[in-house]
């Protein structure tokens, strides 16, 4: 019985290792292969007997080169993190505030409200983005990175108050109560103790807005032409792609260098990040 | 130390009157308990009282300041929540130092306090600790430490035992009555637990449906129950009641005591009832009968203490008594309490 039993176990434990296995290589995966193709040399990319999984040739640092020297690849870096920077700002503004309200003073009309207004985020940009362009248009902000920087938030805002206003809806209210009659105003208790709780949900919303920002094109590339104002996501398309001829290295590179820093925060915050979403859908 | 009042208070929940023009007033220094069903209104009444909640009308005053108008920072009370509140983010230490520094108090004078309230509650070695680190009972000093650390005129209690087991919530309850007579604040507490009512408060107001049925000391309301809503909420198990058309007669069911148990020179009602139930507490034993003759066809529960070993079974027959100096009337119709009459 014993023995069965252990060999049971063991059968089990080796069945789910190979799940996880299965899902950590599903997952790793895309990352291997831009890694590996950035340092891959064009000869050993086209080569159709070479074995596409391994270095074949010795590696090279050529596309890195095409990348940072021939293209506005670190501009774009650049100007894809200042948009980010600010347009997580405006939305943790606005949105930390609104989820709050609607979570504690609005009482059953501000879940609803909260509902309607994450209807919104659902409208896609692919239909937004003609309006869009004619405000933009009026108010003289075509080809600079300010009109990202006011489109943006249209999408992130909706969706961060939402999220946020299930994270309120979760913290006690006797805490703010106990910090009003401890002392503080209830502007007071939300800043010194609602906030500071709601750490989880706050960076859940910094990361998933940094995350719209990086991988947005449709507005990026209807408001930005000049090279110098492009986002990742516009440039390096647009410029390692040369009608069917694709510059695979330093497109992986380009990839690679622009993924790897979200896939680190994921990583960091993922406990976190997960609390934040279900909670966001349990409690919205 | 402070008054508190409550004139003609009155909440409306939309067309629910949770609290229908409560006229309350404190002593100096008094323990006072809100005691009542869940649903009663008491813990409206002590929000309102705190500042959380604002009156539909009527006025609270504190101190002799009616401060009705007046935001629960600008109240000089403190609370502690039967979540106990305390700030998850914080330390132990901090949390204590949490009104102090919303006082803008020195930093020196902080220390002071902080130590003082922590050593008064034994709390001391917790003070690095976070909230999700403590025990239930833990948990229960440093709220109260929170609330003594500003020496608040009033203290509101609501409901601070109820999240602790059986054992800890009879320590904290001592320990909770040796605090209270120490710093000699005017408590205000709520609870549904008619035990913890008796064994705190020097007066206890008993609530139902927004009103205040009684205000007396546990002695008063136990003994002389105002109606019969008090006298059946009151004690375990409740009064008996046995209603007539002219009148409801109430009796405790430890006064209601086998025949032979009571001395031949005693005033009595005798009443024969058959035994349908027994219940064996250990200390006690509950006998569950329907009584029999003049006033028969009422179930009536006796209960003795384990040192009256009258044997009994169910389904017999036995006399019991009851001392005519227990006898309380009601009016059958209003449930208030009438004057004494022959039966």
């Amino acid at each position: 019985m014993a023995a069965e039993g252990t060999a049971k176990g063991r059968a089990g434990r080796a069945g789910s290792y190979g799940i996880i296995a299965l899902f950590t290589i599903f997952s790793a995966f895309p990352f291997y292969w831009m890694l590996i193709t950035t340092f891959k040399s064009t000869p050993d990319l086209l080569k159709r007997g070479n074995n596409p999984f391994l270095l074949n040739e010795p590696p090279t640092l050529e596309h890195l080169k095409v990348l940072f020297h021939d293209t506005l690849f670190g501009q774009w870096i650049w100007n894809t993190l200042f948009v980010g920077v600010l347009v997580v700002a405006i939305t943790l503004l606005l949105a930390v505030p609104a989820g709050y309200a609607l979570a504690r003073v609005m009482g059953r009309t501000g879940e609803h409200l909260g509902i309607g207004i994450f209807l919104t985020y659902l409208v896609p940009p692919t239909l937004l983005f003609i309006p869009m362009s004619r405000i933009i248009g009026d108010l003289g902000l075509q080809d600079s990175l300010w009109s990202l920087v006011l489109v943006y938030p249209s999408f992130t805002i909706p969706f961060s108050t939402w999220l946020l206003m299930g994270f309120f809806k979760a913290i006690p209210k006797d805490l703010e109560e106990a910090a009003m009659i401890d002392g503080l105003s209830r502007f007071g208790a939300f800043v010194k103790v609602v906030i500071p709780i709601s750490v989880a949900g706050i960076l859940t919303t910094v990361i998933f807005t940094l995350t719209l920002v990086m991988q947005e094109f449709v507005y990026a590339i209807t408001f930005i032409t000049a090279v110098r104002n492009m986002t990742v996501s516009v440039g390096v398309p647009t410029f390692l792609v040369h009608g069917d001829v694709y510059f695979w290295g330093s497109l992986m590179a380009g990839c690679f260098i622009s993924s790897v820093p979200v896939a680190l925060l994921y990583n960091f915050f993922v406990d976190r990040f997960v609390t934040g979403f279900t909670m966001g859908a349990v409690k919205g | 130390m402070a008054i508190v009042e409550t004139r003609d208070v009155l909440k409306m929940f939309g067309d629910v009157k949770a609290v229908d023009g409560v006229n309350l007033a404190t002593n100096e220094g008094e323990f006072l308990v809100l005691l009542g069903p869940s649903g009663c209104g008491k813990t409206t009444l002590l929000r309102m009282i705190a500042g959380l909640e604002q009156p539909s009308s009527g006025d609270i005053v504190i101190g002799g300041q009616v401060v009705t108008a007046l935001p629960p920072r600008a109240r000089k009370i403190a609370m502690v929540f039967q979540s106990y509140a305390l700030y998850p983010h914080m330390t132990v230490a901090k949390n204590i130092a949490f009104p102090l520094k919303a006082q803008g108090m020195a930093r020196e004078e902080q220390g002071k306090r902080i130590e003082k309230s922590a050593s008064m509650l034994g709390i001391g070695h917790l003070l690095h600790r976070k909230p999700r680190e403590l025990s239930g009972g833990e948990r229960q000093r440093v709220a109260l430490a929170r609330a003594l650390v500003r020496e608040p005129a009033v203290f509101l209690l609501d409901e601070p035992l109820s999240n602790l087991d059986a054992k800890l919530r009879t320590s904290a309850r001592d320990e909770l009555q040796q605090f209270q007579r120490q710093v000699a604040t005017t408590t205000i507490y709520v609870t549904h637990d008619q035990v913890e009512a008796m064994g705190l408060g020097h007066r206890i107001a008993v609530m139902d449906a927004g009103r205040v049925r009684q205000l007396g000391t546990p002695q008063e309301v136990y003994h002389n129950p105002a109606d019969t809503f008090v006298a059946t909420f009151l004690g375990s198990p409740p009064m008996n009641l046995i209603e007539t058309p002219e009148y409801s007669l109430g009796f405790r069911p430890e006064n209601f005591l086998p025949r032979e148990v009571y001395g031949k020179g005693d005033a009595l009602l005798s009443l024969p009832c058959r035994v349908t139930r027994l219940e064996y507490l250990g200390s006690d034993r509950l006998v569950y009968a329907v009584t029999e003759g003049k006033l028969g066809g009422h179930r009536v529960i006796s209960k003795l203490p384990s040192n009256i070993s009258v044997f009994m079974q169910p389904g017999e027959r036995h006399e019991f008594a009851l001392p005519e100096k227990e006898f309380k009337f009601f009016d059958p119709h209003t449930g208030l309490r009438a004057a004494p009459r022959a039966l």
